[in-house]
């Protein structure tokens, strides 16, 4: 058990160093001459090569990529460009939006598409079936912005129940906090819905066909036992990986989401930084998403052992 | 020169109507599908037989018009037929779709076949695919946009980078288990060549699988095209693209939904069209998968 965790825990490394290198790469090879910008207009040749000798831009390929990546593990993932602040610092202030929005997005996507997944494999054929299937197919179509547009256009500015746009902190009360971001959850959960919903259904399809769901029905136990306290969790395996996998959807989607709904938070960051052309940030920005996702499906994995005790590496 | 047979229609009129119905009632995902698609490819092929005004004029006087007999989805912010732009628009999303649907599977297939049949390359090639899948997809093309000037050619460069990975994992885990199989190992002890293994045995199985992922590749790089658009690292704002027409439209959607409505809506039926059609092909080609997905 031990060992396993060990194992897997040292089997993120290679990866994430590789995640490091392309991340890194990318402001190796973004235009533009950061010695130059400092040096300004007036600067002779001369001022420049001092500079760049003084930043260590001269230096290798590969001694800068080691000094860079000692420097991201001890939390400096550089300046920005633009405003001149510690991009760590910048995604500081922007973290608390898009982690909620996540959580919330998640907790959402899994307490409406599992039981979504359940019944459809339960009544195979019917129009609960059907329909959820059809739903999985429109989930995975609808672009997020265009889902969330909806949304809006409904709910927001025709019904007027929700806010059309913007974020409440947590700090100023739960239920204002909750109102800004329900819209947005929804809309960036539907193609994690469907996704769910699909591996559920055709997870529980395959278990419901095994002896051991026969013997629990033989033994007269009602199908609320057998559905939740059997199958789903012989089903757990497999639905578990797909959510981990289904973050990097998240991820992405993150970042429209934000723009549609004005959410203060990392996508926004992202999406300035890319108009700004602020590559320390970008750099950040993926880098910080990158190791997340990396992470979760990290916790997942060893989540496998709980779910399935035979699970042995 | 002999002149060739001619074509003998062996089944009258009938028969052949009979063979359509019966292939709409056994593929109805292919039929709705393929239908849907070729409709926007005709939309897309004859967009300037089919707009009502050039796409790109600017006509100020005519600024944020509603829907009307003269302008059909409306006029933008600075007064462009929006009708026009979308038609125009359906050729971005299928050109990236497609570019990047056969350029993905055609690296995918060849990192794929390396790394399954060289196993000295094999785990150096995965651990960099492991890598490039921790990024997620959206990200990674952003990242690489970021780099670049927009152009509709890069945009398809920085999509396919992103979807490579996916294609070289699924090619190569095909190949492995193709490997193990009777015929294969009996080619082997035949003394067949590398290549012509890989030509004539582990190719064609190669195929259906990859077919079916080329067409999600294709739905999901029309999504993500529209997403770096819209958020102003994709087409260049000047070719009107769905993600641009969008993007123009976000800050009146509250006044003007339907600029933003109309792209949107075509994209999605697109979208959904490309995926019903590998749903479709994907019963079709596979049944195992059909009945376990």
């Amino acid at each position: 058990m031990l060992a396993y965790i060990a194992r897997r825990v040292l089997a993120t490394i290679p990866v994430m160093l590789i995640v490091a290198f392309f991340v890194f790469s990318l402001l190796y090879l973004a235009p533009g001459d950061p010695a130059a910008v400092i040096a300004g207009d007036q600067a002779t040749p001369q001022d420049v090569e001092r500079i760049r000798a003084s930043l260590g831009l001269d230096r290798p390929f590969v001694v800068r990529f080691g000094e860079w990546l000692w420097r991201i593990m001890q939390g400096d993932l550089g300046v920005s460009i633009f405003t001149n602040l510690p991009v760590s610092h910048m995604i500081a202030q922007r973290i608390e939006p898009t982690t909620s929005l996540m959580l919330i997005t998640i907790t959402l996507a899994i307490l409406i598409a599992v039981p979504m997944g359940v019944m459809a494999a339960w009544k195979a054929g019917s129009w609960i079936d059907r329909g959820v299937m059809a739903f999985a197919v429109f989930g995975f179509s609808v672009p997020v912005f265009v889902t969330g547009y909806l949304l809006a256009y409904i709910f927001a500015l025709q019904l007027e129940w929700l806010p059309v746009q913007g974020y409440t902190p947590l700090s100023q009360g739960f239920w204002p906090f909750l109102e800004n971001l329900i819209l947005p959850s929804i809309a960036l959960g539907s193609i994690y819905i469907a996704l769910i919903a699909r591996i559920t259904r055709a997870t529980m399809l395959e278990v419901l066909a095994q002896d051991y769901i026969r013997t629990a029905k033989a033994k007269g136990l009602g199908s609320r036992g057998i559905l939740f306290l059997h199958a789903l969790k012989n089903a757990a395996v497999p639905i578990s990986t797909v959510i981990g996998i289904g973050i990097a959807l998240l991820i992405g989607g993150a970042v429209v989401t934000e723009s549609v709904f004005a959410i203060p938070g990392l996508g926004r960051l992202t999406v300035d930084a890319i108009l700004r052309r602020d590559y320390p940030v970008i750099q950040g920005v993926v880098l910080l998403f990158s190791f997340i996702y990396v992470l979760v499906n990290l916790g997942i994995d060893l989540l496998y052992t709980v779910f399935d005790p035979r699970i042995r590496y | 020169m002999a002149t060739a047979p001619a074509m003998v229609d062996v089944f009258p009129e009938e028969v052949k109507r009979g063979r359509i119905r019966t292939f709409i009632r056994r593929h109805p995902t292919i039929a709705l599908g393929g239908f849907l698609l070729g409709v926007m490819v005709f939309l897309a092929v004859f967009a300037p037989l089919l707009m009502t005004s050039d796409p790109q004029a600017l006509a100020p006087a005519r600024r944020v018009r509603p829907p009307s007999a003269q302008f059909w989805f409306g006029t933008d912010m600075l007064g462009r037929d929006v009708y026009s732009r979308v038609l125009y628009g359906a050729r971005v999303s299928l050109i990236v779709g497609i570019a990047v649907a056969v350029l993905a599977s055609i690296a995918g297939l060849t990192i794929g076949l390396i790394s399954g049949f060289i196993r000295a390359f094999d785990g150096i090639i995965m651990r960099i695919m492991d890598g490039l899948m921790s990024i997620p997809p959206i990200l990674l093309a952003i990242a690489l946009m970021a780099l670049t000037r927009g152009s509709v050619q890069n945009v398809i460069i920085a999509i396919t980078v992103a979807e490579i990975p996916r294609v070289s994992r699924l090619v190569r885990g095909v190949v492995l288990s193709l490997r193990e199989q009777p015929y294969v190992e009996a080619a082997i002890a035949a003394g067949t060549t590398t290549p012509r293994i890989i030509l004539r045995h582990i190719l064609p199985n190669t195929l259906a699988p990859l077919t079916v992922q080329a067409t999600y590749i294709a739905a999901s790089a029309m999504i993500t095209e529209a997403i770096l658009s819209f958020i102003g690292a994709g087409t260049p704002p000047i070719i009107p693209s769905w993600g641009n027409v969008m993007a123009e439209g976000r800050a009146l959607w509250q006044v003007a939904p339907y600029i933003v409505f109309f792209p949107a809506f075509f994209l999605s039926v697109t979208v959904l069209a490309v995926n019903l059609l590998g749903d479709g092909l994907r019963d079709a080609l596979d049944p195992r998968l059909a009945k376990r997905i």
